[in-house]
């Protein structure tokens, strides 16, 4: 399987403070891959580097064989992003927001309209397509929001933390919609807290803690390695978090 | 990849105008906000409407192009829906051009209703290809400070007390109720530093039918001010996602 994702030694400095510290990895084509990690651990940074947010300090990463640093544009016409916040325009109905994604990205005049619809569709949004994006429900703005990432069809989709904020149902009908992306043969990157949802979605996962990549594999060869049941238990373990859970657990 | 910019530029605007400006806040801080001020100079010193005319205009046009920049830009920021635009395969520049554009529009139309209104009331018959190379470049040249005052802060409330600054500054001394000739010589220099006074006499010449030698000038003149306001603004927007 060729690599969508290419980063090597990838760093990012504020002032004083890494965030990225010399991270290096690749995303297989068609793979759903994870990144975890606590808060604060870069996740969200190493997102806004490759989708050109931000610019990186030191190292280089090239998706879909473009450079994020001299060739930003060709990276950002193949990609689609869903950032944490769904941050799509309130006064714009669900539809108007997905064909102002389409007019931005260049899809043909012809197909618009069309897209935007079969998006809504799929999403099961079709029956609110003319209401105002400031009334629907945070899981259907989730889901709009993804659904406007994908107006172009994007060959690599990022998703920074796609399920915070939503309820068990929500949740449970967006990570359906991501298998289903990942058998229409979209590449995923994605972010996570949620280990669970990491262990169900995930090909292979990273993971980062305070900007460093400790592990890189499948959740079940991660899990073999620590000797752990769960991933959630691999993760403590190799984030080194697990005497402070113990702590906290006796103190109960 | 210019075509990429320049559909980005189109798009964004159009989106504004929908999303933004035509709304009643905007409409009333662009055109009733200058009619008000004017009518409040008139009703203060009566005398000939129409010297107060090219001063109506041109605050039309500042603050009609600025009325809604703080929400398109900083309220934008602080929601995350501009990060959203630079995520979109076109440059930082063609955001911001697109964001300038959409108060140039509203400017245009806003200016258009007060100026034809203007001239069918009293009965004046402004030169038109003068008015156009006058009211061109300065609704950019207000736009783009608009822009650029938004970037310098965060805070929609904050975008809108720095708005209001240069907006009073200039109705004061750039011969908007005042004529610049008659002020005393430091001031004059002040004025001649302020883009609105090219504006203002840019139109009193397409009112008063004279010589009018100067529009071109003026028009450079302009031009380089909104050079002046948009390069600087790009620069800091792109600071601020570094």
């Amino acid at each position: 399987m060729e690599n969508v994702i290419y980063v090597k030694e990838l760093t990012k400095r504020f002032g004083d403070f890494t965030a990225v510290d010399e991270i290096s990895f690749e995303v297989r084509s068609g793979e759903v891959f994870g990144l975890l990690g606590p808060n604060g651990a870069g996740k969200t940074t190493t997102i806004r580097m490759l989708t050109g947010l931000s610019k990186p300090t030191g190292g280089n990463a090239s998706v879909l064989g473009f450079d994020i640093r001299t060739d930003i544009i060709n990276v950002k016409k193949r990609i689609g992003v869903v950032p944490e916040i769904s941050n799509l325009y309130d006064e714009l109905s669900g539809f108007d927001n997905l064909l102002f994604m389409a007019q931005l990205y260049g899809v043909p005049r012809a197909g618009r309209r069309k897209r935007a619809d079969e998006l809504l569709k799929t999403f099961r949004l079709h029956e609110r397509k003319d209401g105002l994006f400031r009334t629907f429900s945070r899981g259907m703005k989730r889901a709009l929001t993804i659904a406007s990432a994908l107006t172009h069809n994007p060959e690599v989709l990022f998703l920074d933390e796609p399920t915070v904020g939503l309820d068990v149902v929500a949740a449970r009908s967006l990570r359906n919609l991501i298998s289903n992306l990942r058998r229409q043969g979209v590449t995923i990157f994605l972010t996570t807290h949620y280990l669970e949802e990491a262990n169900i979605l995930c090909d292979r996962v990273a993971v980062l803690v305070k900007g460093k990549i400790m592990a890189i594999d499948t959740p079940q060869a991660l899990k073999d390695k620590t000797n752990k049941s769960t991933l959630e238990e691999a993760f403590m373990k190799i984030t080194g978090l697990e005497p402070e859970v113990l702590a906290i657990e006796k103190g109960k | 990849m210019q075509l990429d910019n320049l559909r980005g530029i189109f798009y964004i605007a159009l989106k504004d105008i929908k999303t933004y400006y035509f709304k009643p806040p905007a409409i009333s801080w662009g055109i009733v906000f200058p009619i008000t001020w004017i009518l409040a100079f008139y009703l203060r010193n009566p005398g000939s409407f129409e010297e107060l005319v090219p001063g109506l205009i041109a605050m039309t046009i500042l603050f009609s192009t600025t009325a809604a920049e703080a929400v398109v830009i900083n309220f934008e920021l602080r929601i995350g829906s501009l990060e959203r635009l630079l995520l979109a395969p076109i440059d930082i520049s063609a955001v911001l051009l697109g964001k300038v554009l959409g108060g140039v529009v509203f400017g245009f139309v806003m200016t258009t209703v007060v100026t034809t209104g203007s001239a069918i009331a009293l009965g004046l018959h402004p030169n038109l290809v003068r008015l156009v190379l006058i009211i061109i470049p300065s609704l950019l040249v207000f736009s783009s400070l608009g822009a650029l005052l938004c970037v310098l802060v965060k805070e929609v409330f904050e975008a809108q007390t720095l708005l209001n600054l240069p907006r009073l500054l200039m109705i004061f001394l750039c011969g908007v109720v005042y004529p610049v000739s008659k002020m005393p010589l430091v001031l004059r220099y002040f004025s001649y530093a302020l883009p609105l006074t090219y504006t203002v006499d840019g139109l009193r010449f397409s009112f008063s039918g004279g010589s009018g030698k100067v529009i071109p000038e003026y028009t450079l003149i302009l031009t380089g001010f909104f050079l002046l306001c948009i390069l600087p603004a790009v620069k800091m927007l792109s600071k601020k996602f570094e």
